[in-house]
């Protein structure tokens, strides 16, 4: 015999998961009992939010679906935020949860809350196990919706009794068989030779590079496409890291606060290939940042996705290494005019600026820029959101590494816990969090996850005392009044980091950070650098 | 533009909260829903009659098909289906009205189910717009309560829209 948690488990290690992000109670207690005993690592965050984080980090590092876990009512409800993340963001993620006994279910009981309910518009698909017997299907099932097609975070939702309860064997599925979901991966060769012909006939042809050439993992093959056609590529928040920032018809992040050379680019571009997303309001705000006249082409694994935001002459539904792989067969040995490559190449000359230093304090884009220089190749940059993200977003020169962020959701927190999953993901590389004072403050918890795991994450606040982001909207938009955006009370964050035992500095110019990230790089510990900064320093 | 949706559906729950959420969410009102098991056991039909232009109903489409258990839908063609829902009428009725309201019945080819001193129940079982004209022509003797069950419709000829 064999019980509900035991099969739980043995679906993890069938489904090859080396660890899960999780914080324990009642109803999870029976899993949690069983994972005891197996070889697969749980690390204990300190609120769930940061499970859900932590997974999709690890998830966004690894390739490999993240996997986090709560009990239920207030457990599961602490996810929510989290998986929502995971869901704006296409981050494949498990997210198991414990419930109440299925004989309680809608009584309302003590630690009952209807998650499966409560996470439906943020789920790719959830499930409210109701036999034993359904547990292995139910697994099967959702790491392989989760990781297919467009990726998204799944919910198991487990009453207790499910988890107690016992069968006569187990037996892991070799295939899932689920009549409504069947992802068009393939691409429509008519459609890609349209594509094609139109790009050939175009004058100005411009990529946009998003997430979703990333989750295909296709990442090199795109960037050979580029190298040889020379199309000038910009990209998305979700699309930085497909190219090597300095590759020379590489733009940099359009949209409202991307690079003025990139949205430059796109307003004068008559044909835009978008790979892989959505151009939400952050990327494309007005319709006039496109012309009237551009025509567009979009590749997405979800049909959903085309038409949705930018009006498309040519979609092509399916996955974007199927797609790149015959419009490379198709594209022949085509380059883009002459005339287009030296227009794009003069503008990345006339558009270069260098930020004002203010004495006193850390000039945060040059020192994002900085920082890229002193780390390895293939280091894994988390940032924040808000200022701190729009620094890192547009200065950091990423080579063959990774630059992690929540584009789609913009949670408040996220790098910390992020940076927690891809550490585990990639311990050999480094990781870096580059944070706001603001946003750290709503995850700085985790501290103690990465001390209790001997994670060598470093940590970089930029301190401006401010909520910045919104500080500089309301300096547009409201006055100059700053409701709400001034921090105080914070604490001060060296002796916070002592208080954790995590190694520590604070710097005041860009010639002090840059001698402390030297040193910091080097030790195998994690560190905070708290570099303070002027608070009137813009986004851009 | 008002359209008919013709959703297969895995048969089991919470499905119907998933399809009714992706419209309530967009903020889109749905004018009539009906749900019912079909040849096969496993699957069930939904057929959703709703408001919106273009954009909107593809959207809804595309949406529609991302819900793992929906199987296929379909958005039916104007003048090319059959489209039924079923209607109880009860209708102030003394009884020296009732034979005009018999009358009534009689000429729209509607059902007297039910009589009650003061009152008449009319069944009736037409296209949208035949209801909406008997329960016009009943309107003036004094409706007490309707009940409808919801468009429900299928392709004339021979398709078939099956799993
Ligand atoms: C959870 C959450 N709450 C609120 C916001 C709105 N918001 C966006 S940026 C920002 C300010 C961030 O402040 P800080 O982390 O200090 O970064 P800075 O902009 O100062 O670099 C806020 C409040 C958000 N994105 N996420
Ligand atoms: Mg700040």
């Amino acid at each position: 015999m064999i019980s509900g948690a035991e099969i739980m488990v043995k679906c993890l290690e069938a489904e090859g998961v080396k660890v899960v992000f999780g914080y324990p109670g009642a109803t999870i207690c029976p899993f949690y009992d069983k994972l005891y005993d197996s070889s697969i690592k749980h690390v204990l965050v300190r609120q769930e939010q940061n499970a859900a984080h932590a997974a999709s980090g690890y998830s966004r590092c690894s390739g490999l679906p993240g996997v986090c876990v709560a009990t239920s009512g207030p457990g599961a409800t602490n996810l929510i935020t989290g998986i929502a993340t995971a869901y704006a963001d296409s981050v494949p993620m498990i997210a198991i949860t414990g419930q109440v006994k299925s004989d309680l279910l809608g009584r309302d009981v003590f630690q009952e809350a209807d998650i499966t309910g409560a996470c439906e518009p943020f789920v790719k698909h959830s499930y409210l196990v109701s036999k034993t017997e359904d547990l292995p299907r139910v697994f099967k099932e959702a790491f392989h919706i989760a990781s297919t097609g467009r990726k998204g975070p799944v919910l198991i939702d487990i009453p207790m009794d499910i988890q107690q309860n016992e069968i006569e064997s187990f037996e892991y599925p070799e295939k899932v068989n689920i009549i409504g979901y069947k992802p068009n991966t393939r691409g429509h060769a008519v459609q890609v030779k349209r594509a094609v012909e139109a790009i050939k006939n175009s004058r100005r042809p411009l990529i946009v590079s998003g997430g979703g050439v990333l989750s295909s993992g296709v990442k090199l093959k795109f960037q050979a496409f580029a190298d040889k056609t020379k199309i000038p590529v910009i990209s998305t928040m979700m699309g930085i890291g497909v190219m090597p920032s300095d590759h020379e018809m590489y733009l940099g992040m359009l949209g409202t606060h991307g690079k003025p050379v990139a949205n430059r680019a796109l307003h004068d571009a008559d044909l835009v290939i978008v790979c892989g997303a959505r151009l939400g309001d952050r990327a494309v705000a007005a319709p006039d940042q496109m012309s009237e006249n551009t025509t567009v082409i979009h590749i997405d694994i979800d049909p959903a996705e085309i038409g949705k935001n930018v009006k498309t002459a040519i979609p092509i539904v399916g996955d974007m290494k199927n797609v790149l792989n015959m419009m490379i067969d198709e594209i022949g040995d085509y380059v883009v005019p002459n005339q287009w490559q030296e227009t794009v190449k003069g503008w990345k000359k006339s558009f270069f600026r260098t930020p004002p230093k203010f004495d006193g304090f850390v000039e945060p884009r040059a020192l994002v820029a900085q920082l890229s220089s002193m780390l390895r190749s293939k280091a894994i940059l988390v940032a924040d959101v808000g200022q701190n993200q729009i620094w890192c977003a547009n200065n950091f020169m990423i080579r063959e590494g990774r630059f992690l962020t929540t584009g789609g959701m913009g949670t408040m927190g996220y790098s910390v816990p992020a940076a927690v999953g891809a550490k585990l993901a990639r311990p050999t590389r480094d990781v870096v969090v580059v944070c706001g004072d603001g946003s750290f403050q709503m995850s700085m918890n985790e501290l103690a996850t990465i001390v209790g795991n001997n994670l060598a994450i470093k940590i970089i606040i930029m301190r401006n005392h401010r909520l910045g982001m919104v500080r500089e909207l309301q300096d547009f938009n409201y006055n100059k009044r700053h409701a709400a955006t001034i921090l105080s009370g914070d604490p001060d964050f060296l002796k916070l980091a002592e208080a954790y035992g995590i190694d520590h500095a604070e710097a005041n110019s860009n010639e002090e950070a840059e001698e402390i990230i030297r040193g910091m790089v080097k030790s195998d510990k994690p560190f905070i650098l708290v570099c303070n900064v002027y608070p009137d320093t813009p986004s851009i | 533009m008002q359209y008919t949706l013709s959703i297969l559906v895995e048969n089991q729950a919470g499905v119907l909260s998933k399809i009714s959420g992706l419209f309530s969410r967009r903020g889109f009102n749905i004018d009539s829903l009906a749900v019912g098991v079909t040849n096969n056991p496993d699957v069930s039909r939904i057929t959703i009659v709703a408001n919106g232009d273009e954009y909107v109903v593809e959207q809804l489409e595309k949406q529609l098909n991302k819900v793992i258990p929906v199987i296929k839908v379909k958005r039916l063609s104007e003048g090319d289906f059959i489209s039924r829902e079923l209607i109880l009428i009860k209708v102030h009725c003394a009884a020296s009205k009732r034979a005009e309201i018999i009358k009534t019945a009689e000429i729209m080819q509607a059902k007297i189910v039910d009589v009650a001193p003061s009152c008449v129940t009319v069944e009736y079982c037409e296209n949208s717009s035949r209801v909406e004209t008997l329960i016009d022509l009943l309107k003036p003797y004094g409706i007490r309560e309707i009940v409808r069950t919801g468009t429900i419709a299928i392709d004339r000829g021979n398709t078939a829209l099956s799993v």
